[in-house]
C-alpha cells in the first residue's frame, strides 16, 4: 500500500560529530546503490546481507560528497517493517543536507515528521496502544487539521495559490470542454493564451519560491538575537560578523529602530542574526515599537547575544535585559574593552550564569573568543533549531518546484506541437500539487498529522 | 391470478443494449438465464441515432469487446460506414464511430441471443420484483406468471411509464410507438427504491428522396476501416460504404425556433423530466448558444433497407407544424418529407447512487440494473453497464466477488463510478473529459487493459487470451530492442532523416529515440532497422504510442498511483458510521446513505470534506488493526 520511499535526517541538523540519514521504503536499497561507492568501487549494497554495515562514499555522479558508513536493514525486521538504509556521515549541516538532497534526487521523497513512526504503526510494528491518544488527537484536530497546515503559510501566499489554481483549472476546463464539444468551442489561438498564462503562473510561483527560500534560511539558521541598551555596539557587532555595512551605525543612541536580520555562516554553523533596537525606556513612539519588538523576538530566540557597553554604568534597563535572558541560551559581550571600564566581568558574573566575553568590536579584539563560544555551545548540543518548520518549508518548496516543473512540461508540449489533449495531464498535476500546499488535496493527511507529534526522522 | 413458472438463475428485464449484454454475459457464464422483452421485434433496437461509437463512446465499445461483450462484434457485422474520429489529436481521443444498419444490427443481435446456450427469451412485461428479506426471490409478469430466480438485472431503458411528446401531442408509449411498461415503477417504489424522471429526445426521420444532397457536404467513411472488435479481422471487414451528409442550420431556422419556443413542451413546462445537457435538443442549442449563427446538421442513413434518414443535431419536441418549418429552413431539406416526427420522451429511472459499484442495489440483494434505467444516456453507456451488471448478477449466483473496474482502468469504470458516486440530475453521457487518466485508457489498448479480466471472469476463451499474451510479449521485446539498438550518424541514416524533414544526427542515438521524434515513426525507419521481425499493425501501433508518449504516460501512471492509494483503502461494508468519532453530521448522513466502498470513492461524494476523509482514514486504520488483532487471538 505504501510504495514510495522516504528519507530524512534522523539525528537533527545540529550537534554531534556524526549525523544519520535514514531512508525507508521499497526503493531504499535501490537508491543507495545509485549513490554509494565503496573504496574499491566494486561493492554493490543491494547484494549485501541484511543488517550489515559498509564503509564507503556517497557520490552524486563523479562528485564525492562524504565518507560514510551505510547500514542496510531489510524488511521486515526493521523499525518501519520496510527496507531501511541508514547513512552515517560526518556531522555538519552542509554535508548532511547535501547527502539528504542527493538521496532525494535519486528517488526518495522527504519524509513527513513522524512518518517513520507512522509507517511502523501502519505496518503493525508499533502497538496502537503506544499511540493511545491517537483518537483523541484526531478528534481535537479534526477542525484544526487543515488550519494547522495552512497556518504555516502566510495568508497572502495562500491567496496567491488559490488564485493560481483557479487560473489553471480554468484552462483545464477550457481544453476539456473543447474536446467534448469541438463544434461550439474552438481552441484556435488557445496555445498563445495558455503560454501567456503559464508564463504568469510560473512567475508567481517562482516569486513564492524565492520568498519561501528566504523564509527558510531565516528559520533554518540558529535564531540569534543581539540585545543591549542603545549604542552598546549591537549594530557594529552585526556588521562585523556579516562583513558589510548592513545596520546603520552611528554614535546616536537609538539608531536601529526596527530589527535588522542577517544570515551568517560561522564555520558551517548557520546563524540567523537579528539586530534589535536598543532596549531602554523611551518616549519616542517608533523607537518604543522597536523596543517592544526586540523583547518579543528575544523571547523566541535560540541564542541571545547581550552586548554591554563596559564603559557605562549598569542601570535599570540592564536589569530588564538580564531578566529577559535569564532562562535563555545567552552569551554576554562586554564591548568597548578598549575604553576605561565602568563595569567588570566579575560584577556581571554575580548577576548571571551565562558566559561572559570581553571584546572590542571597534578594535577587533575578542571576536575569535565569541566565535569559539558559539561553536562550543553548538557542538555541545546546547543549541539546535526548529526542525518542524524546516520540513514544512521543504515540503512546500518541493511542491512549488513540482508545480513549476509541471507547468514547464505544459509549455514544452505546446512548443513541441503536441495535440491539446496532452496539456491537461501536466496542468492537472500542477493544480493538484499546489493543492497539497494549501491542504485541498486529500492524502493520508490526518494520519500524518498525528505522527507529526513525533520528531522528524523518527 | 398468479402461478409459479420455471426457475432461473438470472432474469434480465429488457432486451435493449444493456439487457442483451447482461443476458449474454450471464448465459455465457453458464447460468440459466431468462431475458424478458416487451417485444421480440425490438431486441437491440436503436430508437435514436443510427450509429455506434463516437468520442469516448467508441472507447466503451472497445472495452465491452475486450471484456467479452457483444456490441463490438455486432457493429462490425452490420456497419455501413465507419470512421476514426479526432485523428488529428492525440491517441487518447481517437474514437471509432460506425454507422449501423439499424435493422441488421437488431436482427444480428437477436440471432446471437437466440443461439446462445442457457439463454431463454420471452416476450412479456415484468410487473413485479419479488423479494424475501431484501433478497431477490423472483419476478412476476403481467399475466401473473412467477419466475423464481436468484438475481435480476433491470434494463428497462426508457420504457417505464414512458410518454412521448411533441408540441401538444402526447403518446403514452415507449420509443417508436412501442408499448410502455407501466407497472414496474410501483413495484420498485414498494421496495423503497428512489425514482427519478428523465427525458431525452430524438430528431425527425426524413425521406431520402425528398432531400437535395447537392446543397450538402458529403461525409465519407475511412478508406481502411478499423474494426471495433479485437476479434474481427480487418481484411474481412472492408466493404463499400454509404455516405453521410453535412448541412447547417441558419438564422431563419433559429428564428422559427425562437418564435415558437413557447409551444415547446420543454419550455412551457409540459415536460417535467430532466434532459441531457450534452445531447441537447435544437431548441436548447439555440437558447444556449444564442450568438451562434449556425449549428451542424448531419444527415445519416438509418440502414440499407430504408429511405429514412436521421437528422443528427436537430432533436426536438416542437409541434409538428413547427418541425416542418424548421427542418425545411435547412439547406437541402427545403422539400423534406418527414417520415417520423421528432419527439421527446419522458421515462422513470432510478437515482443511481442507490447502487454499489457492482451495479447491485444496496438495499436489495441480488437486484442489479444497467442502462438508461440507471440514469445514463446512449447505447454504448447502456451496453457497458449491462455487461457489468450481467457479469455481477452471475457472479452473485456463483458466490464470487463482483467485478469492479476502477477509474484508472477503463471508461467503464469512470462511467459506473460517476453514476453511483456523483449526484446527477440529468441523463449521464460518457465524455472524454470525464476520464482523468485518458492517456492510459485509449481505445487502441482496451484489450491490453481488460482482456485479462475478461479471461479471469470466463468470458474470454483460451485462444484469445493466448493471443493477448503474445501481443504483450511482442510489444515488450520489440520496445526493448528499439531502446537498445544504437544508430550511428552514418550517411544512410542522415539521408533518411533528411527525407522526412528530421534534423540530422550529431552523435549516435537509438532507434527508440528516433521513433520519439514527431515526424518519424516505427514504420518510417524500416530501411535503417535491419534486424526487424514481422509484426502486426496492432503491435506496431502500441510500440509507436509507448515510445512517443513515454513521458506523458509515465506521468499519468504516477497520478494513477496516487489515485490507487485512496482507492485501495477499502471501507468494510459493516462499518457503523455512527460510531466513527468526530465526523460532521452532513458527512455522516451522506456516508450512511451512499456506503462508499473505498476511501477514494468516499472522497468523491459531494458533502464529504477532506477533513472527514481524514477522520475516516484514521478510524479505518485503527479498525483494521483491531480486527487483525482479534484474528490473531
Amino acid at each position: 500500500m505504501i510504495t514510495d520511499t522516504i528519507a530524512a535526517i534522523a539525528t537533527g541538523l545540529s550537534n554531534a560529530g556524526i549525523s544519520k540519514i535514514r531512508i525507508s521504503g521499497d526503493h531504499a536499497v535501490e537508491i543507495i546503490d545509485r549513490i554509494y561507492k565503496s573504496r574499491t568501487g566494486n561493492k554493490v549494497l543491494s547484494e549485501q546481507l541484511s543488517h550489515t554495515i559498509h564503509y564507503g562514499f556517497i557520490t552524486d555522479g563523479d562528485h564525492i560528497i562524504d565518507e560514510v558508513m551505510v547500514i542496510i536493514m531489510r524488511a521486515p525486521a526493521t523499525y518501519t517493517r520496510e527496507d531501511i538504509v541508514e547513512i552515517d556521515c560526518h556531522g555538519g549541516i552542509v554535508v548532511t543536507r547535501n547527502i539528504l538532497e542527493t538521496v532525494l534526487k535519486y528517488g526518495a521523497r522527504i519524509a513527513e515528521p513522524g512518518e517513520f513512526t507512522k509507517r511502523a504503526f501502519l505496518n503493525g510494528r508499533i502497538d496502537l496502544s503506544q499511540a493511545e491518544a491517537v483518537s483523541d488527537i484526531i478528534t481535537a484536530k479534526n477542525e484544526l487539521a487543515l488550519q494547522n497546515s495552512l497556518n504555516q503559510l502566510r495568508g497572502k501566499e495562500r491567496q496567491i495559490i488559490i488564485e493560481l489554481r483557479e487560473k489553471i483549472l480554468r484552462d483545464i476546463a477550457f481544453v476539456e470542454a473543447a474536446l467534448d464539444d469541438p463544434e461550439h468551442i474552438s481552441l484556435e489561438g488557445f496555445d498563445e493564451d495558455l503560454q501567456k498564462h503559464i508564463n504568469e503562473e510560473t512567475n508567481s510561483i517562482e516569486q513564492l519560491l524565492r520568498e519561501s527560500d528566504n523564509g527558510k534560511i531565516l528559520k533554518e539558521g540558529i535564531k540569534t538575537v543581539i540585545l543591549g541598551k542603545p549604542n552598546a555596539g549591537k549594530s557594529s557587532l552585526l556588521n562585523t560578523l556579516v562583513g558589510e555595512e548592513r545596520a546603520i551605525v552611528t554614535d546616536i543612541a537609538g539608531t536601529t529602530r526596527d530589527t535588522v536580520e542577517e544570515t551568517i555562516n560561522l564555520n558551517g554553523i548557520m546563524l540567523n542574526v537579528i539586530d534589535t533596537a536598543g532596549i531602554r525606556d523611551t518616549e519616542d513612539i517608533i523607537e518604543k515599537i522597536g523596543v517592544e519588538k526586540a523583547i518579543k523576538i528575544a523571547s523566541q530566540a535560540d541564542l541571545i547575544i547581550y552586548v554591554l557597553d563596559s564603559s557605562t554604568e549598569l542601570d535599570e534597563n540592564d536589569e530588564v535585559i538580564l531578566g529577559l535572558i535569564k532562562d535563555k541560551k545567552s552569551l554576554l559581550l562586554l564591548n568597548k574593552s578598549d575604553l576605561e571600564p565602568k563595569i567588570t566581568s566579575e560584577e556581571i558574573k554575580k548577576m548571571t550564569d551565562h558566559a561572559i566575553i570581553s571584546i572590542s568590536i571597534k578594535e577587533n579584539i575578542g571576536l575569535n573568543d565569541l566565535e569559539k563560544a558559539i561553536k562550543n555551545m553548538f557542538f555541545e548540543g546546547k543549541l539546535s533549531f526548529n526542525e518542524d518548520i524546516y520540513i514544512t518549508n521543504e515540503r512546500h518548496k518541493e511542491a512549488f518546484k513540482q508545480s513549476l516543473e509541471s507547468l514547464r512540461l505544459v509549455n514544452q508540449s505546446i512548443v513541441a506541437g503536441m495535440p491539446e489533449d496532452f496539456y491537461s495531464i501536466d496542468l492537472m498535476s500542477a493544480y493538484e500539487t499546489l493543492g497539497k500546499i494549501i491542504g485541498e488535496n486529500i492524502e493520508e493527511d490526518l494520519v500524518n498529522m498525528i505522527f507529526k507529534e513525533f520528531c522528524m526522522g523518527k | 391470478m398468479s402461478y409459479v413458472y420455471e426457475s432461473y438463475d438470472v432474469v434480465v428485464v429488457g432486451a435493449g443494449h444493456a439487457g442483451c449484454e447482461a443476458a449474454l454475459a450471464a448465459a455465457r457464464l453458464s447460468l440459466n438465464t431468462m431475458l424478458f422483452t416487451i417485444s421480440m421485434d425490438s431486441i437491440a433496437m436503436m430508437p435514436c441515432n443510427p450509429n455506434i461509437g463516437g468520442t469516448s463512446k467508441g472507447h466503451l465499445v472497445r472495452e465491452i469487446d475486450a471484456l467479452g461483450g457483444e456490441m463490438g462484434r455486432n457493429i462490425d457485422k452490420t456497419y455501413i460506414q465507419s470512421k476514426m474520429l479526432n485523428v488529428s489529436k492525440g491517441p487518447a481521443v481517437h474514437s471509432l464511430r460506425a454507422q449501423a444498419d439499424k435493422q441488421e444490427y437488431s436482427k444480428s443481435m437477436r440471432r446471437i441471443l437466440e443461439n446462445t446456450p442457457n439463454l431463454t427469451l420471452k416476450q412479456a412485461e415484468v410487473v413485479k420484483i419479488l423479494t424475501e428479506d431484501n433478497h431477490i426471490s423472483g419476478v412476476m409478469t403481467y399475466s401473473g406468471a412467477i419466475y423464481p430466480c436468484k438475481s435480476v438485472v433491470l434494463c428497462t431503458g426508457t420504457y417505464l411509464n414512458a410518454r412521448c411528446i411533441y408540441g401538444e401531442t402526447v403518446n403514452h408509449t415507449g420509443p417508436n410507438g412501442l408499448q410502455a411498461a407501466t407497472h414496474l415503477t410501483d413495484s420498485l417504489k414498494e421496495l423503497g427504491i428512489e425514482m427519478y424522471r428523465f427525458k431525452t429526445g430524438t430528431p425527425a426521420r426524413i425521406d431520402r428522396r425528398s432531400i437535395n444532397f447537392s446543397k450538402m457536404e458529403e461525409q465519407f467513411g475511412d478508406e481502411t476501416v478499423v474494426p471495433f472488435s479485437f476479434t474481427t479481422k480487418q481484411e474481412e471487414l472492408q466493404k463499400e460504404q454509404i455516405s453521410c451528409w453535412l448541412t447547417y442550420t441558419n438564422e431563419t431556422t433559429h428564428e422559427i425556433i425562437r418564435a415558437n419556443i413557447d409551444r415547446s413542451p420543454l419550455y412551457c413546462g409540459d415536460i417535467k423530466g430532466t434532459g441531457p445537457r450534452y445531447c441537447p435538443s435544437i431548441e436548447d442549442k439555440v437558447v444556449k448558444f444564442a450568438d451562434k449563427e449556425r449549428h451542424q446538421v448531419f444527415i445519416e442513413p438509418e440502414g440499407l433497407y430504408t429511405n429514412e434518414m436521421y437528422i443528427a443535431g436537430m432533436s426536438s419536441s416542437l409541434p409538428e407544424d413547427v418541425q416542418y418549418q424548421m427542418y425545411r429552413s435547412v439547406p437541402g431539406l427545403e422539400n423534406a418529407k418527414i417520415v417520423r416526427n421528432a419527439y421527446a420522451i419522458e421515462y422513470d429511472c432510478i437515482n443511481p447512487m442507490q447502487l454499489k459499484s457492482s451495479l447491485e442495489f444496496k438495499a436489495v440483494e441480488g437486484l442489479f440494473s444497467g442502462g438508461q434505467f440507471n440514469g445514463s444516456s446512449g447505447y454504448e453507456e447502456a451496453a457497458a453497464q449491462g455487461l457489468i451488471a450481467g457479469i455481477n448478477a452471475a457472479r452473485k449466483v456463483l458466490q464470487n466477488e463482483p467485478l469492479i473496474i476502477d477509474r484508472s482502468e477503463a471508461y467503464i469504470g469512470v462511467l459506473i463510478d460517476d453514476l453511483v458516486t456523483k449526484e446527477t440530475h440529468e441523463p449521464y453521457r460518457m465524455m472524454t473529459s470525464r476520464a482523468e487518466y485518458r492517456l492510459l485508457l485509449r481505445q487502441d489498448n482496451a484489450d491490453l487493459r481488460l482482456t485479462k479480466k475478461g479471461y479471469d471472469i470466463g468470458l474470454i476463451d483460451e485462444e484469445r487470451y493466448q493471443h493477448l499474451l503474445e501481443k504483450e510479449n511482442q510489444i515488450e521485446i520489440e520496445t526493448n530492442r528499439l531502446q537498445s539498438t544504437p544508430i550511428g550518424a552514418n550517411k544512410e541514416v542522415q539521408q533518411l532523416l533528411e527525407q522526412y524533414g528530421s534534423s540530422p544526427l550529431n552523435t549516435g542515438t537509438t532507434l527508440a529515440d528516433l521513433i520519439r521524434r514527431p515526424e518519424l515513426s516505427y514504420e518510417l525507419l524500416e530501411s535503417i532497422d535491419k534486424n526487424r521481425s514481422e509484426l502486426s499493425d496492432e503491435v506496431i501501433e502500441q510500440i509507436n504510442i509507448n515510445l512517443k508518449y513515454d513521458g506523458y504516460i509515465k506521468r499519468q501512471l504516477s497520478q494513477v498511483e496516487q489515485f490507487k492509494k485512496l482507492e485501495n483503502r477499502r471501507i468494510p461494508e459493516d462499518i457503523d458510521y455512527m460510531t466513527v468519532p468526530s465526523l460532521r453530521i452532513e458527512a455522516r448522513q451522506k456516508l450512511i446513505k451512499f456506503q462508499p466502498r473505498s476511501i477514494g470513492q468516499a472522497s468523491r461524494i459531494s458533502g464529504v470534506s477532506p477533513a472527514d476523509i481524514s477522520v475516516l482514514l484514521v478510524y479505518l486504520t485503527q479498525l483494521h488493526y483491531e480486527r487483525n488483532k482479534e484474528k490473531i487471538i
